[in-house]
């Protein structure tokens, strides 16, 4: 019972990043039809504006200390932070809050990033076939890796969590189980509670604002809204934008859970395209709803019980599920009819 | 009439034989080179070039930076320039400070990328075109065992960088491969005692092992050692390379009924598997009426900064560690930092100094020729490298020395302070018959390339 639990929470949380991913893909692609491979990309330029955001609180003030000296000969270098400095215990507190205070910098670091990603590249592919948007967008993928790689380096760089959320909660407490039996980390379930917030949001902007309207308007019939004298055009960059935030949002999060390096775009991407896939290319419900089965059924392979009877099951499930959808009903889960199947 | 029959009288073969000798010097020399110029890339120059092929991009790339600062610093070393590190405390040392034989010391580099394909293309773009005569570097076991079975089949000399399966100098082992840096083996003969020691015999261990050669011959070590004193392993699972998120491969070892966990990974899962496991609550934990406990075999300061507070307190080996107090260790560190500002990682050190012993072994034999350079590193013996006495053993080129166990340290004093040796374990403990691992090195390959 409690290996079972254990392993849906780890589902939730991981279905979380996927869903958030996902759903970014899908608004580009039902918005503006463009295969965006650079999306992973946004994520772990969200998760480096968090690492900068940890940087810019931690800036140090270097003081050389000539009686004390390294191994090399040289003054040993005494290092306070100028934030614990001018700020003493509130400065302490922005610190060990560096992760959920670097969301106030996400926001509009990725919509701007968004706005001129679709203004200075996108959309000149818009007419183009999918195969030139899929290599213009891997190859900028590739770019801003190697950026991020050049400025922080190749190894991952840790970012805690809040230190009241540093340790585990006692979930089996609620389940009436005994204390310690089933315990999971704090972090990740604030995190699918953040992933389920974020969702949340994006769904109530586009189906109860005006904007929102055009927007799904947009995404069913784009030259009938045009026809009524909207600028879809200018709400399409936007929604790219958006579709950055949520991406950079799900990145700068998920920090404290897997230490960010310059590839971890590329891990994700793969994975949130295989969720779009299965719950329907251009279908926002669809890709939540895939992102949670997915990351759900993954973690439930990985179970031991499981892989005595199916060897290796938990490397191949996602894709295993992606042919058989594809195979079966091949608009994905809550795909519109007509896309994918012609 | 001419009498035909050959009449040699003193004079005469005198001269003769003084003719002879004065011919036969630039014939004999012509002799020799000829025959020298059958082996791949001899150096014919005022220079001769090294291969440097360390991982420039991909997970390794910040340990294949600090790699080539250290080829760097060897070669400035060698052509007599900079403070000479650790030439000054190197003994039995042939090097004389101008290069190699007289020749300068020049070098090219190349990219591994940590994928045995791309390593092997590079590698062989530095001996064909490049001319190199000898190739070093890597950071991954993979990458090691496909470069030394090339430079085999090329002709040049392979010293190997970090590499730490058995496989290197074991099953996979090449006439023309050499390894400084220890092995999975030693880390197993000699973690295993002081784990015994700090967490008892009666211990149930899960293992997670990167699924590829490197991981294998850890977990085996590693399983073999650690049985041998009374420990279980409950389960061993392979996860795959970059998993990235471990959370899946972690909670199943929460109900396991195991009450160590063994992370046979290293670089990048390193990282991730242990910061995950710490914030799973698996230091906090307490089964079989024992605490939970985290063992990583293998460190290395570079990802020790990495994992950042969850190393603290875990236990693993290394090959060396920048506060060694001995001489020499002292004054690579002082060489190294003057040039770069901070400590070198334990990569950086067994690749400068292999970088010196090809040097040494070269003037020692007085060519570049394989067979020569092969020949003066097999069985020597040295001292003042770091390491305290070591000696590349001839039947499988696996340098033996002592090995340090570990701990990170709790209280740092620095960014840089994150180890603590907690125990030299000496190499009779952790020697091993040469048969014992498989293989066969095979011949010298004197085929020009």
């Amino acid at each position: 019972m409690d290996a079972f639990l254990l392993q849906f929470l780890n589902g939730l949380d991981k279905g979380g990043a996927y869903a958030l991913i996902a759903l970014g893909l899908t608004l580009a692609f039902g918005t503006l039809g463009i295969v965006n491979f650079a999306h992973g990309a946004l994520f772990m330029l969200g998760a480096f504006v968090a690492v900068s955001v940890n940087k810019l609180l931690t800036l140090e003030k270097v003081v050389l200390d000539p009686t004390r000296k390294t191994p090399w000969g040289e003054p040993v270098e005494i290092r306070t932070p100028y934030v614990e400095t001018w700020l003493g215990d509130f400065g302490r507190f922005l610190v060990d809050w560096s992760v959920p205070v670097s969301i106030i910098a996400v926001i509009p670091v990725m919509l701007l990033i968004g706005v001129v990603m679709e203004r200075g590249l996108i959309r000149h592919f818009y007419r183009r076939p999918h195969a030139d948007q899929i290599l213009v967008t891997f190859g900028l993928a590739i770019v801003l890796q190697e950026i991020v790689k050049h400025f922080f380096g190749a190894n991952p760089i840790p970012q805690s969590a809040p230190a009241m959320f540093a340790g585990s909660a006692d979930v089996g407490a609620l389940f009436g189980l005994p204390p310690g039996t089933l315990v999971y980390p704090w972090w990740r379930l604030i995190y699918f509670l953040f992933a389920a917030l974020v969702i949340a949001i994006v769904f109530a902007f586009l189906q109860f604002t005006t904007w929102g309207m055009v927007v799904r308007a947009g995404m069913r019939d784009r030259e009938t809204v045009g026809l009524l004298g909207i600028n879809i055009r200018r709400r399409f960059t936007t929604v790219f934008g958006i579709a950055a935030i949520v991406a950079g949002l799900a990145g700068a999060m998920y920090t404290p859970i897997l230490p960010p390096d310059y590839h971890m775009g590329m891990e994700f991407l793969v994975l949130s395209f295989v969720v779009v896939v299965v719950g329907g290319m251009g279908s926002l419900p669809g890709a939540v709803l895939a992102g949670f089965l997915l990351g759900v059924l993954q973690s439930f392979s990985s179970m031991t019980e499981v892989k005595a009877i199916l060897p290796g099951i938990d490397q191949i499930i996602i894709y295993l599920i992606a042919v058989i959808v594809l195979l079966t009903r091949p608009r994905g889960l809550l795909g519109r009819k007509g896309v994918m199947e012609d | 009439m001419r009498n035909d029959k050959l009449i040699i009288n003193r004079r005469q073969l005198i001269r003769g034989a003084a003719g002879g000798a004065a011919l036969s010097v630039p014939i004999l020399h012509f002799v020799r080179e000829a025959y020298a110029e059958q082996y791949c890339n001899m150096p014919t120059g005022k220079e001769v070039v090294l291969g440097f092929n360390v991982p420039q991009t991909g997970a390794y790339a910040d340990e294949g930076a600090d790699e080539l600062r250290a080829f760097k610093l060897a070669v400035k070393h060698l052509n007599g320039e900079g403070d000479g590190g650790m030439l000054n405390t190197f003994k039995p040392s042939a090097l004389k400070g101008n290069g190699v034989l007289g020749k300068k010391v020049a070098f090219v580099t190349g990219d591994t990328q940590t994928k045995s394909d791309a390593a092997r293309a590079s590698a062989k773009r530095m001996i064909e075109k490049d001319k190199a005569i000898m190739i070093s570097g890597g950071s991954s076991s993979g990458v090691a065992i496909a470069v030394q079975s090339l430079c085999q089949d090329m002709g040049v000399i392979f010293m190997a960088g970090l590499t730490h399966s058995n496989d290197t100098t074991g099953k996979d082992k090449r006439k023309h491969g050499f390894r400084h840096f220890f092995n999975t083996e030693m880390t197993g003969a000699a973690l295993a005692p002081v784990l015994a020691k700090e967490y008892g015999t009666d211990r149930k261990a899960y293992h997670l092992t990167a699924d590829y050669t490197w991981g294998w011959s850890q977990e085996g070590s590693i399983k073999k050692y650690t049985e041998a004193l009374g420990w279980k392993t409950v389960k061993a699972v392979r996860t795959p390379l970059g998993a990235g998120d471990f959370s899946q491969y972690l909670t199943p070892v929460l109900n396991s009924g195991a009450d160590v966990l063994v992370l046979n990974h290293y670089g990048k899962d390193m990282v991730n598997s242990l910061t995950q496991a710490v914030q799973f609550g698996m230091r906090d934990k307490q089964v079989n009426g024992k605490q939970f406990q985290i063992v990583v075999p293998l460190f290395s300061r570079l990802m020790a900064q990495g994992a950042g507070e969850a190393i603290k307190g875990i236990y693993g080996s290394t090959n060396w560690n920048w506060q060694m107090t001995d001489e020499a260790s002292k004054a690579f560190v002082k060489s190294f930092g003057k040039e770069y500002g901070f400590p070198p990682s334990q990569a950086a050190q067994t690749c400068y100094v292999q970088t010196i012993l090809y040097a040494n072994a070269c003037e020692m034999a007085g060519t570049f020729a394989p067979a020569g350079v092969i020949k003066a590193l097999e069985g020597f013996k040295f001292d003042g490298l770091g390491n305290g006495p070591t000696e590349y053993r001839a039947a499988d080129h696996q340098c033996f020395k002592d090995v340090l166990v570990v701990k990170g340290k709790e209280k740092p004093a620095s960014k840089y302070d994150l180890l603590e040796v907690v125990d030299i374990t000496p190499r009779s403990k952790v020697e091993y018959e040469a048969k014992m691992l498989g293989g066969d090195l095979g011949p010298v390959n004197m085929k020009p390339c």
